[in-house]
This record gives structure tokens, sequence and C-alpha cells, in this order.
């Protein structure tokens, strides 16, 4: 009986022949990935570490420091980097979301194991990587050992064809899994087929990184050409992909055809059962838009709303906001014009930040307004007021919905 | 760590989320504070109403969401254990290394009504109800996660290993 993707990586990452599910492996981790609020909670000065060489230290949740607490954070950061010599240091002004940082520094490779504390840390699966969020305590002690483990859970295998239509983007193929299938707790998600040719990187992490949104543990890709050819752009080190066996065992194999998609909404709360196609959404007055965090905050994000709001305005009353992913991202996006285009259309274009995303110190909503966001998650609470409803949709239909006023079709804006 | 944990139930639904235990305004806060916005919006003033020993009890996928420490959030307002019909593998995970008890059993949310006394057996993951003489098995962790729980978690595991300095904690 043949392994899925996940169940290769991790039986070579034991140093086992094969795995099966509900074994219990401990793993050799290749790259670890401190993020600022570690530094700013539960932090403790090591002892010794297990490798500085599988290590990075990235600053993105909340920077620049919005509070002394926060800058705390920093300050112990910047000592440990120093005292243990850990090179991969993305401090502010050379930082991003860790998962973009991640992807554009080769430190997710196929075939190997990427933890981080963020919950996001799936999307690195877009690389072929095992890669998920541990949490601070597990993630501090594989900074200590360099080790931890994993049980072996069910895949369920999403088996793509047909062509992706341009309206449609990685945020729709992901809400439209949400919407079908509900969650997938406890089981891993993995991806194949043919159709995977039109879906392009970008795409493929913000439907890895929402993983975590259908509560699965991991998620991952094929390192295909395109794959291939992104990793080698962004790192020479060499790597080992894993391919699933053709006679993998897999808890459900679900088709879906590419070119039956259209552009996707979530009601507030949870994306699980509660994703539609957009004819089918009910017609809000929205308060603010964001389109940003680790999921839509890529380069290819703000190309989209650039060209969606270029000789296009926000409409009135609609506050938009625009979180480029990156410092590397916001700085292509002002060379390439994209950040003019968005300003002179009325968004707000901010730092580099998880930001608006998770509610902590920037961007937040009051009671009673309606948010739609190009951004991870839409739980009750998560950008500000409990008493706020978030929507969640692609960064083309949240462009268009900045300029409508309210949540619509993208086709029928930007025609 | 205690084996067998007996305190009062308080019931939650499927799928809390953990902006509902742990929300961005309160990651401002010392732990302390925070812990008194546990289920602010599911449950106003319920960190008033729990007491130390208590056990909290949860539906489906319980613990979606964030890496934040929601554990530790629920150990300042004195909670013993956490049960629930399926936990999300961070959650759990997250509980586990802080060395807050936790057990899997299907089926616990129809058997315990809030503010029942009931029984629990970490190891073995069965919970009894005393007043009914009812009791339900779920799903034991697997031997070496539990042992990281009966450690009292990572923090002590990686001090007793010499990584953390003696005396100091977070």
């Amino acid at each position: 009986m043949g392994m899925t993707m996940i169940e290769k990586i991790l039986a070579r990452s034991s140093g086992q022949d094969r795995v099966k599910v509900g074994d219990v492996v401990v793993c050799d981790v290749d790259m670890t990935v401190l993020i600022d609020l570690q530094f700013a909670t539960t932090w403790m000065t090591p002892t010794r570490i297990a490798d500085p060489e599988r290590l990075a230290v990235v600053m993105d949740h909340a920077v620049p420091a919005p509070s002394v607490k926060d800058a705390d954070g920093g300050v112990k950061a910047r000592a440990f980097v120093e005292q243990f010599g850990v090179r991969r240091f993305f401090d502010v002004g050379r930082h991003g979301i860790c998962h973009e940082v991640i992807a554009q520094n080769g430190l997710a490779l196929p075939g190997q194991i990427l933890t981080c504390t963020d919950s996001h840390t799936c999307a690195a699966g877009a690389y072929n990587t095992a890669a998920r969020g541990l949490g601070p305590v597990e993630v501090y002690s594989v900074m200590c050992t360099g080790k931890t483990w994993f049980q072996i859970a069910p895949t369920y295998r999403y088996e793509l064809t047909g062509e992706k239509p341009d309206v449609v983007s990685g945020k729709d193929i992901f809400l439209h899994i949400a919407g079908t299938w509900g969650d997938a707790t406890n089981h891993n998600l993995e991806f194949g087929g043919d159709g995977l040719r039109s879906v392009p990187m970008n795409d493929r992490r913000t439907i890895a990184t929402q993983g975590a949104e259908v509560s699965a543990d991991f998620t991952t890709f094929p390192a295909d050409e395109l794959c291939t050819e992104f990793v080698k752009q962004h790192t020479d080190t060499e790597f080992e992909a894993a391919d699933p066996d053709p006679d993998a065992i897999y808890a459900d194999v679900r088709h879906i055809d590419l070119s039956s998609l259209e552009p996707y909404v979530a009601r507030p709360g949870k994306v699980s059962d509660n994703a539609v196609p957009v004819s089918q959404i009910e017609s809000r007055t929205v308060n603010q838009c964001f389109i940003g965090s680790c999921a839509n905050g890529q380069i290819e994000d703000l190309q989209i709303a650039a060209e969606a709001l270029r000789d296009r305005h926000v409409a009135p009353g609609v506050r938009l906001i625009v979180t480029p992913a990156s410092q590397d991202v916001y700085r292509e996006a002002a060379h390439r014009g994209y950040l003019a285009t968005l300003a002179d259309a009325g968004a707000i274009v901010t730092n580099s930040t998880c930001g608006a995303c998770f509610g902590y110190h920037m961007g937040l909503v009051g009671a009673g307004e309606v948010c739609l966001t190009a951004s991870t998650r839409n739980f009750t609470g998560r950008m500000g007021s409990p008493d706020a409803e978030i929507y969640m949709a692609s960064p083309v239909t949240v462009a268009a919905s900045a300029v409508a006023g309210r949540i619509v079709d993208p086709r029928e804006v930007l025609v | 760590m205690q084996d067998i944990i007996e305190g009062k139930a308080w019931v939650f639904g499927d799928s809390v989320d953990t902006d509902n235990m742990y929300p961005g305004f309160a990651m401002k806060l010392s732990p302390e504070e925070a812990a008194k916005h546990v289920f602010y919006d599911l449950r106003p003033g319920w960190t008033d109403q729990v007491q130390p020993g208590d056990i909290v009890v949860a539906g489906r996928n319980f613990g979606i969401g964030s890496s934040r420490p929601v554990a530790r959030l629920f150990q300042h307002l004195g909670v013993a254990a956490l049960v629930a019909e399926e936990f999300n593998s961070l959650f759990l995970r997250n509980c586990v290394n802080f060395g807050l008890p936790v057990a899997t059993i299907p089926g616990v949310t129809r058997l315990v009504g809030d503010e029942d006394e009931v029984r629990l057996n970490v190891h073995d993951a069965i919970i009894e109800l005393p007043r009914t003489g009812g009791a339900l098995a779920g799903a034991p962790l697997p031997e070496y996660v539990y042992d990281i729980l009966a450690q009292g978690g990572l923090f002590a595991k990686l001090a007793a290993d010499g990584y953390i300095p003696a005396g100091v904690r977070a």
C-alpha cells in the first residue's frame, strides 16, 4: 500500500520506510520560525538551541511596535539573534508576514518539514512542504531540540480538472471547498490533478494558508514544474520533493472542475458550510474592505487590486485598507505604481504587518459595521467588535465591492 | 498531573474558536487580565462564575483558529481540564504543551449538562456522571502525547532537560 504526500515526508523525516494513519512519529524539523509575539509574551532565553541555521526570526504581527509590550519583545528578539548567531532575522524594515518571508527566502522546501508559531504556517504546503503551526511553547521546544511529534491523520485528496477562469482566484477555490465539504478537522488536504496547471503559485498559497480555516492539519501541493521553478528562484538549496504513491489511501477523493467555478463569498463567523457563489449572496452595504494578510497580501493580490481600482474610486462611506504581505512586496508594488493607483482611488495602503487581519493594532471595525475581507479569518470579533459582521471574498471581489459600496459580483463592476 | 479530575462542567457548542476565548484586544493584556475575557461574547460573565477545578466541555472542532495560548488563560482561571467531542489539532497541542489536561470524548455534550458534577479519567478518556450513573469513553491520547501532559507540559520537560535556566518561567 502506498503513501500520501504528507505520509512520505513524515516517514522520511522520522527515519522510517512507511507510516500509516494513527502512527505517532518523532521528526527532525528542517526549519523553525519564531515570530515577534513570542518574544513579547512567553519568552525566556534558552541555555542552548539545536541549530541557528535551522531557525529564522520574523517580526510581523505587531510592527512597528504599537505598544511598549511589543517594543520590549523586539528588544528581546534582537538580543536573542545576536547571542545565538541566528542569521535569518527579518527585523522591521526587511520584515514581512512570516509566511511571505518564508516563501520569498526559500525557507520552505519541497519534501521538508517547517514549523512556526503561527496557525497559517500551512501556507508553505504550496511548496510541497509539510508545514504547520504549533503554538509558542512547542515552537520554542523545536528551537531547543530540533524535533517534534506528529500523528498521521487521514487525508482528503482534491483532484482538480479544467481551466480556472481569470476572475476566479485561489480564494474562490478555497471558499468553494469550505462551502461544499465543510470542516476537515484532524485530516490533511492534498491537492493534485491536471487543473493545477492553471492555478499559479500565489493562488496555491492562498489555498494552503486557509487550510487552517477548515481545521486541517497539513495542506500540501505537488512540486510540479510551476512549484519547482518558484522555489529555485528563491534558493539554491537542494531538495527532494514528495509525490504521493498511485496507490496511496485517502479518506475521500473529491473532484473540482475549475472551469465551472465562479467568485465565492463566505458569510460572517466561519467559512465551513458558510460560503456561497457570489450570485447567491445577499446585497450588503459595506463599511470596510480589506485586502492583505498572509493569504492575500501577495504582489499578485496588490496587482489585482490596483487594476480593479485604476480610474475608479472607493465609494463614499467605505474604507479600503490594503496591506502588502512584506516589505519586499511593498517595495515592488511601489516600483510598479500599484500603491499610487490604490491611493489615488481612495484606498489606505499600510505598512506590511498582520495588522487588520487579527484585530490587534490597526484597521478595527466597530459595532454594527459590515466588513468584506480578503484575509484569513471571518470569526466573530476577529477584526474588532463582536457586533461587526465579517464577510470574506477574493481581492478582486473586495476591490469591486469597495467601488460599488456593497458586496457585488466583480464581473458587474469591472466591465 | 492528576489523572482523575472531579469538578463542575460548563458546556459549550461546536466550533468554539480561539478568538472567542482569547480575543485580539485581550492579547494586549497580561495573562491574568486576559483570562477575564474568555468567552467574552459567547457567554458574558462566565469568568466570574467559573471556579478552580471546573471542567470545560465543548462540541466538535473545539479551538479552531490561531496559535494564541488559550490554555494559559484557562489555567489562570483554574480550569482543571477540557473535554470535547473533537479538538482542532493545534488547539489540542497547545493545551498538552502547557500541561492542561484534555480528553476527546464523542457524545460528551449529550451526556453532560451545564453545572453537572463529572468525574474525568484523563489517561483513559472516560467521563462519568455520578448523578445519573452515565459514562462515556473516548479516544485516549497516544502514550507519547500523554507523557508530555503528565510531565506538566513542554516547558517542564525542557527545564528538566536543561534547556531553560533553573528557576525561570515565562
